[in-house]
């Protein structure tokens, strides 16, 4: 691994690992590319959340940076029209769903949905799509923290945290398509199942959907 | 879903046969759930959890996929099951509102079982039958153009006499008993 190749990602060459995905390339010099799913260890990515899109001289549609390995000479631009576009579309899917209420979300001024509408200069707010109300029950059954589905964007963070990170699994998905829905076995309540309470969960969740109760 | 007396022996010898009869790999994970759900109608948690323990796969990850295919079911088949079209065709007439008449009416939602087992109110996708729409299938019995009058009909004649209507079943001794409503 002493070879290192280069990137060029903005007009900016930068140097990576034969074998590193884009994303986390682009990540760890700087380059912001907006990001809910991926996560670095995992060797084949879920490429779910469609926000990590670039576009790739040579290769004529946008592709997902989560998925792409470098390769030498690479030529990378993180935003193009086409790109922004995906991006946006894809972005307000998640709000669509999504409990936008800020203000008394834990996870506010904190939260990956607001940095990635900051640095991509998009509302959260319901625009062009009619939001879709989802009613779920709290669960605050935990000593530490609680669950709130309607601000879950389905990343699969806290799923990773928890079966590879705290080895509990606990967590996983349930249903299919806009019913898709981040569950326990049997939708149980967190304490009723053999979840010690490590919190690996919570630290992973990058938006409010688990946070620490307060005090 | 509470389960009655006798249940859990019977899911438990039930698990255990299916299991026996199949290698315990991943792969061999669907084929063993429809087998348990061929032989007790639908998939208990209980089930879910002694395959998991079995297959060696997180019970979350089974009630994921169970929950993922229509196929499978989680709650008991009601005494009395309903299915609603909403097909095409029905769903163009308000399939929609009749099977929000039979959750008003039976007090659960699409594809639960009430609390007592009576009723199970489920949707399909097509009867066959597009020109009676909306259709809704009672107790393997067709009934066309169900309007929410006439499901109060439906409800009226599953709660007097725990039949369905226009249907003789044979084997329903008990039916006369159970209609405490």
């Amino acid at each position: 691994m002493s070879e290192h190749i280069t990137v060029n990602i903005d007009d900016q060459e930068i140097k990576a690992r034969p074998g590193d995905k884009l994303l986390w390339a682009a990540l760890e010099n700087n380059i912001y590319i907006p990001h809910l799913c991926a996560i670095k260890e995992e060797k084949r990515p879920n490429s779910s959340c469609r926000l990590c899109f670039v576009e790739i001289e040579g290769v004529s549609r946008p592709v997902t940076a989560c998925s792409r390995q470098v390769q030498e000479g690479m030529v990378v631009k993180t935003r193009s029209p086409q790109v922004d576009r995906l991006v946006k579309t894809a972005f307000e899917l998640l709000l669509s769903d999504h409990n936008l209420n800020c203000r008394e979300c834990p996870a506010n001024r904190n939260c990956a949905l607001q940095k990635i509408a900051k640095e991509r200069g998009i509302k959260l707010k319901h625009n062009r799509l009619k939001p879709f109300n989802r009613t779920f029950e709290l669960d605050d059954s935990p000593d530490e923290f609680a669950l709130d589905r309607s601000r879950c964007v389905l990343c699969g963070q806290c799923v990773w945290a928890d079966r590879v990170g705290a080895e509990a699994w606990i967590f996983g998905f349930a249903k299919r398509g806009i019913d898709r829905v981040l569950t326990t076995f049997n939708n149980l309540p967190l304490a009723e199942l053999s979840c010690n309470e490590c919190t690996l969960c919570v630290d992973a969740c990058p938006v409010g959907a688990l946070y620490y109760k307060k005090d | 879903m509470q389960l009655v007396e006798g249940e859990r022996e019977e899911i438990l010898a039930c698990v255990k046969e299916v299991l026996g009869n199949n290698s315990k790999t991943r792969e061999n994970l669907i084929p063993i759930l429809q087998q348990v759900q061929k032989k007790l109608g639908y998939l208990p948690a209980l089930a879910m959890e002694k395959i998991a323990e079995g297959v060696s796969v997180p019970a979350v990850d089974i009630y994921g996929l169970t929950t993922f295919y229509n196929q499978f079911r989680l709650n008991p088949p009601g005494k009395h099951q309903v299915k609603v079209c909403l097909g095409t065709a029905c769903y163009m007439v308000g399939g929609d509102i009749t099977l929000e008449s039979f959750e008003r009416r039976m007090e659960i939602k699409e594809g639960e079982t009430s609390p007592d087992r009576r009723y199970s109110l489920d949707r399909v996708a097509c009867v066959g039958c597009c020109t009676l729409a909306p259709v809704v299938v009672v107790d393997d019995q067709v009934e066309g153009k169900v309007t929410p009058t006439r499901v109060d009909g439906i409800m009226l004649a599953l709660e007097e006499n725990g039949e369905s209507p226009g249907e003789q079943k044979s084997g329903t001794e008990e039916d006369g008993n159970n209609g405490e409503n």
